[in-house]
């Protein structure tokens, strides 16, 4: 499996965003996006789920799944953690397991894994903004898509949950996945390549 | 299947839950008919030959205050973006999110219908028939409310815009329910005239609504 990003060029609201972008990654390989405010992170990440239309250049993923789009393949968790109130913690990631289908782990183990199963009968709005994004990392786990887009995932996190966030992603990792994640300093990811934006390439 | 049938659920579960605002829609409906009396007076005449004008009216400014909230929760936490990278067509998710949201806000009403038709002086009949007609016409206020609701969130203007782009578009149904409750009161046109109409505009809307929605949405997102 392999993605591709040749010459990328995103304008978003009349402004260029970045220009001429070239990116390559395999199975198993991640890669660390940085670069300052504005430089284009998040409109990368966007970019390759789907959302920021590509003004130019070309996205491509060999040896996925025909079936599937890019976006169907790849996890995207953003700054918002997609959570409704009023459900339970269990609800939250059971409805976001069946929408987004695919075989992950069970939600009560996925939960487990994050260390949230004594809440999962809590309604999300008594979360933490650490919890809150917990319970959203969990659903990276309960739905298995190769491709994890994450935008500053470690924000919010207390070292322990960095640690189990870490330790998901070398699990990905090893399993053939592949993460592209925008940050300001390390998440825990060792082996990432960085792609620096916004400097003369 | 599985994944519209977890939307479905997910959203009549959050709308019948606290802050969820199935009752708003149904609570606005029954005090509008209630002050109308106070404003128009007590004349029984009066109320009844412009109640069925009022109950549609009312109806569509009830579905109208609902509407807001059906994508736009879901674009400010960033639900709408994982939607979009499921595994169902866009199309159809809007679709089961405006059929959820149809049961919640549009079902309320007409089942409040035959009540407040007391209000305002209606014979039973009178209120079946208007009753019947909301059901057949307020499916397509949703479907084309809708396409406003995609609109406001892909033009990012909030749900300010939503009133001004969707009244002008529920003309027709205003006028073809409205059309269909008289007839059945007073003629001289045969009912099914007007009210085949309006179930005309409900299947066209829910088939316009939901493509032109998604099609907004895909474009808007960013």
């Amino acid at each position: 499996m392999q993605l591709s990003g040749t010459d990328l060029l995103c304008i978003r609201g009349g402004r260029e965003v970045f220009a001429g972008l070239a990116f390559e990654l395999r199975g198993g390989e991640a890669i660390l996006v940085t670069g300052r405010n504005g430089a284009g992170k998040s409109s990368l990440l966007r970019m390759i789920a789907g959302f920021v239309p590509i003004a130019g250049g070309r996205l491509e993923l060999k040896d996925g799944d025909p079936e599937l789009t890019l976006a169907e393949q790849a996890h995207y968790l953003g700054h918002q953690d997609a959570l409704k109130p009023s459900l339970t913690v269990g609800e939250n990631l059971s409805f976001w397991a069946r929408y987004l289908g695919g075989d992950g782990l069970a939600p009560q183990d996925a939960l487990e894994t994050v260390g949230l199963d004594a809440l999962a009968e809590l309604p999300a709005a008594y979360l933490s903004a650490g919890q809150r994004r917990r319970l959203s990392i969990a659903r990276l786990v309960a739905v298995k898509r190769p491709i994890w887009l994450l935008d500053e995932p470690t924000s919010a996190l207390d070292r322990s949950a960095q640690e189990r966030l870490s330790s998901l992603m070398q699990h990905h990792l090893g399993g053939g996945g592949m993460i592209i994640a925008a940050a300001h300093g390390p998440i825990g990811l060792e082996r990432a390549r960085e792609l620096r934006l916004g400097e003369a390439a | 299947m599985s994944a519209l049938s977890a939307l479905f659920m997910r959203d009549l579960r959050l709308a019948v839950r606290v802050g969820g605002g199935a009752l708003i829609g149904v609570l606005f409906f029954v005090i509008v008919v209630i002050l109308v009396p106070f404003a128009i007076g007590p004349d029984p005449n009066l109320l009844a030959r412009i109640g069925p004008a009022i109950l549609w009216l009312d109806a569509l400014l009830a579905s109208l205050l609902a509407l807001d909230r059906l994508l736009a929760a879901d674009y400010e936490d960033g639900s709408l973006d994982l939607i979009l990278t499921g595994q169902s067509a866009l199309e159809l998710a809007v679709a089961a999110k405006a059929i959820a949201h149809w049961l919640t806000t549009g079902l309320p009403l007409i089942i409040a219908t035959p009540l407040l038709g007391l209000f305002l002086n209606l014979e039973w009949r009178t209120s079946a028939a208007v009753a019947l007609t909301l059901l057949a016409g307020t499916p397509a206020l949703t479907f084309i409310g809708l396409i406003g609701a995609a609109l406001s969130v892909a033009l990012r203007r909030g749900g300010l815009l939503l009133p001004v782009l969707v009244l002008p578009l529920t003309v027709p149904v205003l006028i073809f329910g409205v059309a269909a409750s008289n007839a059945a009161i007073v003629g001289p046109l045969p009912f099914g005239t007007p009210f085949t109409i309006l179930c005309a505009l409900t299947l066209l809307s829910s088939v316009v609504g939901v493509v032109a929605a998604a099609t907004a949405l895909r474009h808007g997102l960013e």
